[in-house]
């Protein structure tokens, strides 16, 4: 009965998106072939592909999307992450039990070898995706991540180890007051909030397209340390 | 134009969505729940991410090699899910952590039997 009626909600709402759609038009593809004539609306999507590079200074048009034209939204996004790792830690908010950490089951010696040698090399992978996110494929979220994933290992391979949860509060409130600096320095110094005021350099070099690298290495910290904390908490939570 | 073929990738997308939907309005495990959950933010990033599809377009990044940019895709959709991805993770995390929390209240995880008893 329940089935029944789900499928037939399903049907609904899968019929009124068929109708909503099919005749709406959107996408990149119908916009480069579709009718209306191209001059009267800017595309912008077009515009930071063609205009993005010298703009910017970023060869990654997407970085120099999520940072420099839209640079105020990214510092929402991350306000949002922040929010929802600080909710995850209110409602899981452990009573303070002393557990000794040793009284789990050790993981296996060939495990715990591959976690030690693996964990410095995620950590320098991740870096290198952030400092290089202006550059090539990936940014501070995806390094972030990356980092992440090096702290759960931790917690997979080399079980009783914890994180320094004092430390990863610190990383994360200095990368989010590093991103909001540069922004009211940009302020203070050309008028407009997260303006680029350093100079854009040229193309191709690491040590380029002005704010972004700084702003996407604190993201990536930022990221980093935020996703650990909320293993860390579900990890504690979970016991 | 207008065969099925052009379009396979939305109708993809929303398959996703509505299989979400299927999980979240049928399943009474909350896990499983969560799990439709994702599915659909799965979904909605696909089909933000297949609006700025070119067919035959490259990644919006700019190589010393080949600098065609007539020919990358919309970059706007892929920075949006790009920040989309990392919040879904966050949110999934929120979910999980009630999860946990209910469970450690109820002893079950199951909704009909959370319905049925009184706190």
């Amino acid at each position: 009965m329940r089935k029944l009626i789900s499928l037939m909600v399903l049907l609904a709402v899968a019929a009124g998106i068929g109708l909503a759609l099919h005749r709406t038009p959107f996408g990149a593809e119908r916009a480069k072939t579709g009718a209306g004539s191209p001059g009267e609306t800017v595309n912008f999507g077009r515009y930071y592909v063609h205009e993005g590079v010298e703009e910017t200074g970023a060869t990654n048009i997407v970085s120099s999307v999520v940072l420099g034209y839209r640079g105020f939204d990214t510092l929402g996004e991350v306000t949002v992450l922040f929010i929802a790792a600080t909710g995850l830690a209110a409602v899981l908010r452990v009573k303070a039990t002393s557990r000794d950490p040793r009284d789990a089951e050790p993981a296996s010696l060939v495990v715990f070898t591959g976690c030690r040698f693996l964990f410095p090399l995620l950590l320098l992978f991740g870096t290198y995706v952030f400092v290089h996110g202006h550059l090539a494929p990936g940014g501070g979220f995806q390094g972030g991540a990356v980092i992440a994933s090096a702290f759960l290992l931790v917690y997979l391979g080399c079980r009783g180890r914890t994180l320094n949860e004092t430390g990863l509060r610190v990383a994360e409130s200095l990368s989010g007051l590093v991103f909001v600096a540069v922004g009211l320095v940009g302020l203070a110094v050309g008028g407009a909030f997260l303006l680029n005021f350093l100079p854009t350099g040229s193309p191709y070099a690491l040590f380029s397209a002005g704010i972004i690298p700084i702003v996407y290495v604190a993201i990536g910290l930022k990221v980093g340390s935020e996703l650990g904390a909320i293993i860390d908490r579900l990890a504690e939570g979970a016991r | 134009m207008s065969s099925l073929a052009d379009y396979i990738h939305y109708v993809g997308c929303f398959a996703l969505v509505l299989i979400g939907l299927y999980v979240v309005l049928v399943k009474s495990n909350l896990i499983k729940v969560i799990i439709g959950i994702s599915l659909i933010d799965t979904g909605v990033n696909l089909f933000l991410v297949s609006t700025g599809y070119l067919r035959a377009g490259t990644a919006p990044i700019f190589s010393e090699a080949a600098e065609q940019p007539g020919t990358m895709v919309d970059p706007v959709p892929q920075a949006l899910v790009l920040t989309a991805i990392v919040i879904g993770v966050s949110v999934l995390a929120l979910a999980l952590s009630l999860a946990i929390r209910l469970y450690g209240e109820y002893g079950t995880l199951d909704l009909r039997k959370i319905k049925e008893l009184k706190w």
